[in-house]
């Protein structure tokens, strides 16, 4: 039995999501059609409208269901659910919200845990070279995760493929990017 | 001898289906009297009309038999064909092949043979048809408005703008009905006495409206046209003349501990009061079951401070006789009290209030005086938890159908009470948002998104009090009916629309039909929405089902533009289908005796005994006499005369047993 105690609260998660990116939860009418059309909605715990119904709710516990949820790190980013909603609610900005404050609570969801290695290991490549560094985000990705030989035998054909570059490409003007990476504070 | 007509519809194949509709037409051909027989693809369109037409000029027709759909469809379509080739119409008689055989029967030899058979008993009836002339009665042209909320206002209005005269009947003591008692309307939150009371001055003040407040219908006789009224003016004890409304009494009456109908139980008044301050006609009246001095024979406190000596305890009810032409119904609809929920705690606890009540402490002219106060303590209440469909669409209850109005009221509830308490949470519990109207929906969305009130779906199934809060149990069916609790300070419920107090005695008194809860029957649910089942009664608002402003509105406008059509006319046509006494030569005059067992017997107060005089005035028979704007043809006289003196016109013993011998 859930009782609705903090959803006036100014620190709640639906009222931070709104301070920070400007998406109510409130214009959600549950029509369903986002996860309806969301290609891994099958893979998720909570589907985004079920997200989106939590949040309105602010039923105790809610919260924290859904920044340990693994549908935050199965998300793709695709935007369907956006493209398609009526309400225009955008929930692929929501999404990215409650996957910082995830990360920062930690609360992230032990599925999540080698996909948020990932992300950090993109993001990390791309502050260093202005670009994606396919080695350098393997070797990263392998280091972080220690699976050391997960998906190894590919190498080979892939290097010969000429996919696999042994050096960085670096972009002109890299400080401009490191300046970006300050503002956000990634 | 007979020149009957015989034309036989093949009613696309719907007759011709399974009825061998040439063979029909050959066989009544061989009839004696018949002297044109055919049968036709579409009888009803032009050109089967047309044939008809024809073959009365050309065969000098004295009669014409359809084989058709029934009479309800197209007698008139095929009465009026025969009017225009100069035949009577009531020569023109229907056979009804499709309903009582086509449709009924398979495909057979013996379908065919019944539709000759039915064609045959008409043929027999139609030869022994007279010619009738319509009977035209006159339209008194005033109508009687029974209500005064807004859909009996605007009725009345729309009447007496376009000329005629209007009665109105309210039985509490000022009109204004609910509308008065709401605080702001949906969808654009404008003040509803702001918007009301002047149409309430207009009706006061209109030329064409004679207002009857305090007054009930007492009886309704007579028919379209020509209705006659019994209008009790019910005792307010107080003469309407010399009272100026300065409202001494009411503020000097010692008993003032009653509860206020117009506050919906909330506040108090006392017992000579004005139902409130903006009240049309702003008369006070005695409420006699609570006076001092009509319990206990002492008080008289009124009496001695009313400036104008208006008191008078001795008054008594009126009776009024008004003669009407057209009725509007327009008596509302009333809402379920809190204490029907047992559920909700049968009423008990102070602070969980029906929609009515929320409306008063949301008025600017209410108990609080707008703000939003609870009933127990007189606390802001910080969550306030509203209840939609409290009632309605519970068929254990008694009550499957939707109230229509509570998704809308609740949306402006709980808006209303966001705007006065910007702190406080609001939660509404509903099954379906039934938002459809202009502006309905984005108003409800406002309600969400603008004001954030808390939409959760699914039925409230318990209210109980605990430490000083009434904890409301319900789930939220969104969530995989996750149950959950909210610990309110004021609970509302949406309670459902019920039929107004009264309205079945109203109904059987009008000889209108209404349903199994009492809310008065359309004649046709699309195509006669304002009119009833008895001409010249027709319906307006809400007493018809629960519905809004804008809608009730636009019915008694309709309503109102039906009586203006119906008074357009001097005199209305009736069909001359009633029972007539027979006259004779003399001596006999007639073969009435003069018994007069049918007046007692006519249900419509018809039949009246005539003195039958000779050229030098002496009576030599008294005998009954129809009148034939009165008589509805229903053949009971008929039945009961002894010495078979009365016959229906068009359907008399002779023509029926014609029929029948035919078979």
């Amino acid at each position: 039995m859930g009782a609705i105690t903090h959803s006036r609260k100014s620190n709640s998660l639906p009222a931070l999501l709104q301070k920070f990116t400007g998406v109510a939860v409130s214009r959600c009418y549950q029509c369903g059609k986002c996860s309806a059309g969301c290609p891994l909605a099958e893979e998720m715990d909570y589907t985004p409208s079920r997200i989106l119904r939590m949040l309105q709710l602010g039923l105790d516990g809610h919260e924290d269901s859904i920044l340990r949820s693994f549908s935050l790190w199965v998300c793709l980013a695709c935007e369907t659910c956006y493209a398609r909603c009526p309400q225009e609610v955008d929930i692929p900005k929501m999404m990215d919200f409650l996957r910082a404050e995830s990360v920062s609570r930690k609360k992230v969801n032990p599925r999540g845990r080698d996909l948020l290695k990932f992300h950090q290991t993109l993001l990390d490549s791309v502050r260093y070279t202005g670009r994606l560094y396919e080695v350098g985000l393997i070797a990263g990705y392998k280091a972080r995760t220690l699976n050391i030989f997960q998906d190894l035998m590919l190498a080979p054909r892939l290097y010969l493929l000429g996919k696999l570059k042994l050096f960085p490409h670096f972009i002109k003007n890299r400080k401009s990017l490191s300046r970006i990476y300050e503002k956000t504070g990634a | 001898m007979s020149r009957i007509g015989v034309f036989i519809c093949h009613c696309g194949e719907n007759i011709n289906g399974t009825v061998d509709c040439a063979k029909v037409a050959e066989a009544a051909s061989r009839v004696p009297g018949v002297s044109h027989s055919v049968d036709y693809k579409y009888m009803c369109s032009d050109p089967g009309q047309s044939m008809i037409k024809e073959a009365i000029k050309e065969k000098k027709l004295t009669g014409v038999v359809v084989g058709a759909c029934s009479p309800r469809m197209h007698e008139p379509t095929f009465r009026r064909a025969c009017a225009e080739a100069g035949l009577n119409p009531y020569l023109c008689e229907m056979a009804n092949l499709r309903e009582h055989c086509s449709w009924v029967h398979e495909k057979s030899e013996a379908t065919t043979r019944k539709a000759v058979d039915l064609i045959k008993s008409m043929i027999e009836k139609v030869k022994l048809n007279q010619p009738l002339q319509p009977i035209k009665v006159p339209v008194t042209r005033a109508a009687l408005v029974l209500g005064g909320g807004i859909a009996g206002i605007q009725a009345s209005l729309d009447i007496a703008n376009a000329g005629h005269q209007v009665i109105m009947v309210e039985r509490e003591p000022s009109i204004g009905g609910h509308m008065s008692q709401l605080s702001e309307t949906f969808p654009t939150l404008d003040c509803s006495q702001c918007i009301l009371t002047p149409r309430m001055v207009e009706v006061a003040q209109h030329p064409n409206i004679t207002l009857h407040t305090y007054s009930e219908l007492e009886s309704l006789e007579g028919f379209i046209g020509n209705f006659k009224a019994k209008i009790r003016n019910k005792a307010r004890c107080v003469d309407e003349k010399l009272c100026t409304g300065c409202g001494m009494c009411a503020q000097k009456c010692p008993t003032k501990k009653i509860s206020s109908e117009f506050n919906a139980g909330l506040g108090m008044r006392s017992a000579i009061y004005v139902p409130f301050p903006q009240a049309v006609p702003n008369k006070p009246v005695i409420d006699k079951d609570h006076c001092t001095f009509f319990q206990k024979g002492k008080c008289k406190v009124c009496e001695k401070v009313c400036p104008t000596k208006a008191i008078r305890y001795d008054q008594e009810d009126r009776i009024i006789d008004v003669e009407v032409g057209a009725v509007v119904l327009a008596t509302g609809f009333d809402v379920l009290g809190t204490d029907f929920f047992p559920e909700y705690g049968y009423g008990r606890y102070k602070d969980v209030i029906n929609g009515l009540q929320f409306e008063r402490l949301a008025s600017a002219s209410g108990p609080t005086l707008g703000v939003i106060k609870r009933p127990s303590d007189g606390k802001v209440p910080e969550t306030v938890v509203f209840v939609a469909c409290a009632g309605s669409r519970d068929p254990a209850k008694g009550i499957e159908y939707c109230s229509k109005i509570c998704c809308m009221y609740t949306a402006k509830h709980a808006m209303l009470y966001k705007h006065k308490v910007h702190e406080g949470s609001a939660y509404v519990f509903y099954m379906d948002i039934r938002a459809g109207g202009k502006m309905y929906d984005e108003f409800v969305r406002r309600a969400i998104e603008e004001d954030d009130v808390k939409y959760v779906r699914g039925r409230v199934s318990r209210i109980y009090e605990e430490d000083g809060k009434l904890v409301v149990k319900g789930a939220d069916t969104l969530l995989g009916h996750e149950p959950l609790e909210i610990r309110a300070d004021l609970v509302v419920l949406a309670t459902a629309g019920v039929a107004s107090s009264g309205a079945e005695e109203l109904a059987q008194k009008l000889h209108v039909s209404y349903d199994s809860h009492h809310f008065f029957a359309e004649a046709h649910p699309k195509l006669r929405p304002v009119e009833t089942n008895t001409a010249g009664i027709f319906l307006a608002g809400a007493c018809q089902s629960p519905r809004d402003i804008p809608e009730t509105v636009s019915q008694a406008s309709g309503a109102a533009s039906k009586v203006a059509g119906l008074f357009s006319q001097e005199e209305l046509t009736r069909e001359p289908l009633v029972a007539v006494v027979n006259r004779t030569a003399p001596p006999l005059y007639s073969t009435c005796t003069g018994c007069g067992l049918c007046m007692p017997a006519c249900p419509y107060q018809a039949i009246e005994m005539e003195e039958i005089r000779t050229r030098d005035g002496t009576v030599v028979k008294v005998a009954a006499k129809v009148n034939p704007g009165l008589c509805q043809g229903c053949g009971t006289c008929v039945a009961l005369c002894r010495v078979k003196a009365i016959d229906l016109q068009g359907y008399t013993n002779e023509q029926i047993y014609a029929e029948l011998m035919a078979l």
